[in-house]
Order: C-alpha cells, then structure tokens, then sequence
C-alpha cells in the first residue's frame, strides 16, 4: 500500500454528552476519490472542519504527506497543500468571480503583503486565474459579481478557488449541492479527472456520483465509521444498508 | 471612465477651483476652510482603509489624530521655548520643519497603532468598538493630565512650522501643500485597494473563512491595514495642529474619533473619495448651519440618518449607485 496523503487516526470529538467523532480513521492515497457518507448529523462537517483545521479534535492524530498537522491553523494547512471546498459557499460576494480566484493565487504564492502593483494587471496571476475558470466552465463570467452567480455556480467558483491553489489535496465538502442534473454531470466528469492531480477526499449527499466516481467509500453514521471499502463493498454491506441505503435498493 | 471616476475628478477639480478662487476673491476664511476640508479628508482617508477595506469598525482614531497633532505639538514647542527636547545621547532641540515631524508622526501613529491592533484586533464586532473607544479614552485623560504640555489648556505654537520652498504661513500655500499630500495618499490608497494585499483584506472582511482557506491570516492583514489606517490619520493630525497652529486634548477625545468616522459614512465607506466628499459636506454644514443655530449637529444628524437608512454607500453611492467592479 502507498502511503497515505492524508490520514487520520482515532479522531474524537465531543461537543457535551454528544460525541460527533468516534475513532474516525480513515485515509486517502494518491490518486484516488475517496467519499465520505452518511445521514444528516452523522458528523461529516465535523470531521472535515477537523481535518481543515477549523475544529480541534479532543484525541487522535491528523496526517497530511506523512506531517503531523493535528495543531496546525487553517491557514498552515492550506499552506501545507491542503484546499478545501465549502458546503455553504465561502465567497467574496462583492468582488468579482475573478477576484474571487486571484485570491486563491494570492494565497498560494505567499506574496500577499504587496501593496502597490494591481493585482489583476499581474499576467501570471491572471492566466492562472484564468486557467482555472475555464477549467471550471466559468470563463464567461468572470467579470460577473460573485453575489449574482447562481448556486451552481458558486459551487463552480469554490472549485475554482481550489485549483488556484495547486494543492496537494483536495477536500470537498458536497461540490454537487445545487448544481441541478446537468450540471452535476458535467462537474462528475471533471472531478473524475482531477483525482490524477490530487487526491480527493469527497463528502457528498448525491449517491449518483458518488457511486461513479469513488475508489473508496466510507460510511460515518452517528460520528462511527460503521464501514469502509470498494464501492461494490459498500453496496453489498448489510449494516450499510440497513443504516444508510436501505431506503435505495 | 467610470461615473464614480467622473465624480472623483469634479470632486477634485472644486477643492482646485473653490480655493482658487477665493484666492483671487481675497476671501481668506475660505481657503482657510478648504484646508480644513483637506485634512479632516486626509484623516477619513486614513480610517477609510481600516473601515473601509478591512471592515474595522474603530472608534478611536482619535488616538492616531491626537498623536499627529501633540508630535507637532511637542517637537515645535522645545524649539518654541529654547528648551532641548532631550540632551543625550545627543542634543535635539526639537524641530520646525514640516517634512521632520510629517515622519515622526507617521512613525509613532505606526508604532501605536500596531500595539493596540495587536491587542484590539483579538477582539471583533461591538466589542472591537469598545476596546478602541478605551484605548481613546486613555490617551485623552492622558493629554488632559499631562501638565508638561499644556495639559487641559493645550498648547500654542505661535508660528507655523516650514516646508521646504514654500510660505506656510501664506493660507494658498498651506492648502496647496494639504491638497498635494491628500492627493498623493488618495492614489497610495488607491493602489492599494487594487493591490494584492488589498484583494487579500477586502476578501478577510467578506469572508476570513475562504481567506484562510487560501493560506492567509486575516488577523495579519487587518493588523497590516490598522497600521496603514494609523499612520495616515495621524499624519491628518499633524497637519491639522498645524493649520490651527494648536493642539489639544479634544483631538484625541471621543468625539473627534466620532467625527472622522461621520465624514467616511456620510461619504461612503470603502469608496476611495468618500471621505473627501464626507468632508466637505461636513465642513460645508458646520460653516453655513453653524451660523444660524449652535445646535447645527441636529441637522447634521438628520442628514447622517437619512444617509444611513436611505442611501448605500453614502453620499458617492447616492449619485453613483452600486460600487463598480474593479476595472
């Protein structure tokens, strides 16, 4: 087995009497999509705030390219390579969708303490910027207003803000949420082949793609991975399927 | 051109033209006036970038204004009384040139505003407020007491301090040389908005998650903006102790920090002309209402009222609309 990108060991987290995590290990290795499912409550945003750095878990390891990063801020995992994707879209509503990824350079480049050039005069920030609208179907709206995109495509731009960053790993946290069938399709296609750039560790409501695009599943029900394995694996474990899929099959 | 761009310059052709022609006028008062404009602006500007860009509600920039006016204070009145500001390491006697005490308090409203940023800054929202309305609070009990200088009375500096080339105590001269720095730190502030880092804490103020995200510390950069933000306003302060060639505790009371954060509502917070235009009304109001009635602020209460509730985007936003998307 190669070694694991990102990694977590026996992560536990209570909030009170409710523990949302319960020795959650689960890993992710190079190349590969790796989805996270469960029902609503089962602590899927827990665990990814914990893995981003935005929540601090009460015991257990966490592990990006082999580093212990369990007390790292945010922003030193991002540094790290680590790029993640929001479920409630975490976006500049004011600037435009071009801005809004020239941060994503911004941040990648660490050279954000410049005060005087403009930054959307600097080509190499621009044509990575807009590399990586294209690449997201968002070309066209570039000089759009953030608050005037629809919530498909703020799902596009978070995408978009990812790549900016040329990361080591990508943690999505249900990148198809609103984006109606098509454009589900169309954002399963690109993510299929973005796992060869990084990994993705995906936490996603539409079994559709997950199904199409997973090498792994895990299922978190009740804040316990309650199994982990091939998409056929899951899809054949009963206690998945009396927890999770039955209404499904 | 933009229409905010096309307000911008008619803005800046009447602080041209207005003064010019009171020149010739021989109206001294209002070129006095203009001047204040100009530096009341030059403060706004400076708040501006911490209220504006960075989203930093403060209420104590009065600290900063304050500052800029007891350096000029202070470095004038040694040289005022034959009295050494310090004997070692070495003598200095204190300075009357205009570029000298621009830097020190440029400096020291630096220095001052990275500590209390450093303290304030953990803080957020109304609690932001308070903490930098305290930190106002005791620089002005601490002016009133301080007897070495004037204490409650103030000090008097009987003649206005040197620039370089010019008269400054002819009125024309002292508002070109006011207008000259307000434009120069009028296009520094808009560069910066445009720049990198003004991308990076436009974005920390709509979003700090998604900045983090990215690899950045908001704390960093709002910090980076409350130390620009200073240093402007108190080099405002300098020139301002300056043109009334007096300086006070009122410039670092409360009502000061409240009074710079009126002309950048009142114009338009985060608009790079907003507190010029902020100003001017201000000014405008404080003259023409001033002589009717000692109670013009009621009036200037409406009219900040209407402001908030009625119009986004201040004064600028009211003829303008929406802030364009960067161009």
């Amino acid at each position: 087995m190669t070694e694991a990108v990102l990694e977590t060991r026996d992560l536990c987290k209570r909030f009170g009497a409710l523990e949302v995590s319960k020795d959650v290990s689960i890993s992710l290795r190079p190349g590969e999509i790796h989805a996270v499912i469960g029902p609503n409550g089962a602590g899927k945003s827990t665990l990814i705030k914990q893995i981003c750095g935005a929540e601090k878990p009460d015991d257990g390891r966490i592990y990006l390219l082999g580093e212990d990063v369990t007390h790292l801020s945010v922003d030193a995992r991002a540094r790290a390579g680590l790029a993640r994707t929001f479920q409630v879209s975490a976006l500049a509503m004011e600037d435009t969708v071009l801005e809004n990824a020239a941060l994503g350079v911004v941040g990648a480049s660490g050279k954000a303490f410049r005060f005087f050039r403009p930054v959307l005069k600097d080509t190499e920030v621009l044509s990575r910027v807009e590399a990586a609208l294209e690449r997201v179907g968002l070309a066209d709206a570039a000089g759009k207003q953030t608050s005037e995109l629809s919530h498909g495509q703020r799902r596009q731009l978070e995408v978009a803000i990812a790549l900016t960053l040329a990361p080591k790993v990508f943690v999505m946290d249900e990148p198809m949420a609103g984006l109606g069938a098509e454009g589900s399709k169309t954002m399963t296609g690109f993510l299929d082949g973005l796992r060869h750039e990084a990994p993705i560790l995906l936490v996603e409501h539409d079994m559709d793609a997950v199904f199409a695009l997973a090498d792994r599943i895990s299922v978190l029900v009740y804040g316990s991975i309650i199994a982990s394995g091939t998409v056929e694996e899951i899809r054949a474990d009963p206690a998945v399927r009396e927890a999770y899929l039955g209404d499904l099959s | 051109m933009t229409r905010e761009g096309i307000v911008n310059a008619l803005v800046l052709v009447c602080l041209v033209l207005v003064p010019g022609w009171a020149f010739y006028a021989g109206e001294t008062f209002t070129i006095t006036l203009a001047t204040r404009v100009v530096i009341l602006a030059l403060a706004a500007v400076g708040l501006n970038i911490a209220l504006g860009l960075g989203g930093l509600v403060s209420l104590g920039h009065a600290v900063f204004f304050g500052l800029g006016g007891y350096t000029m204070g202070i470095l004038a009145y040694h040289v005022q009384a034959y009295e050494p500001l310090f004997e070692w390491p070495f003598l200095f006697e204190g300075t009357k040139s205009m570029p000298a005490i621009w830097l020190a308090a440029v400096v020291l409203s630096a220095l001052t505003a990275f500590v209390i940023g450093l303290l304030c800054l953990r803080t957020s929202g109304a609690y932001f407020i308070m903490i930098t309305l305290a930190f106002g609070q005791m620089f002005y009990f601490f002016s009133i007491s301080w007897s070495a200088y004037g204490g409650e009375d103030g000090l008097s500096i009987y003649v206005r301090n040197g620039f370089p080339g010019l008269n400054t105590l002819d009125p024309i001269q002292f508002y070109g040389l006011c207008f000259c720095v307000l434009v120069v730190v009028l296009w520094f502030a808009s560069r910066l908005n445009r720049s990198r880092f003004g991308l990076a804490l436009n974005a920390a103020r709509q979003s700090p998650e998604r900045v983090e995200a990215v690899g950045l510390r908001p704390f960093h950069l709002r910090l980076t903006a409350f130390v620009i933000s200073g240093a402007v306003t108190g080099l405002a302060g300098a020139l301002f102790a300056d043109l009334n060639r007096f300086v006070s505790p009122a410039m670092f009371s409360w009502q000061m920090s409240g009074e710079i954060m009126i002309l950048v509502i009142l114009g338009g917070v985060g608009r790079l002309y907003g507190p010029v235009v902020g100003a001017i009304v201000f000014v405008a109001l404080e003259h023409v209402l001033g002589d009717l009635s000692d109670y013009w602020h009621i009036y200037l209460g409406l009219l900040l009222l209407t402001v908030v509730l009625f119009v986004r985007g201040g004064l600028i936003g009211a003829v303008t609309g929406r802030r364009a998307a960067h161009d």
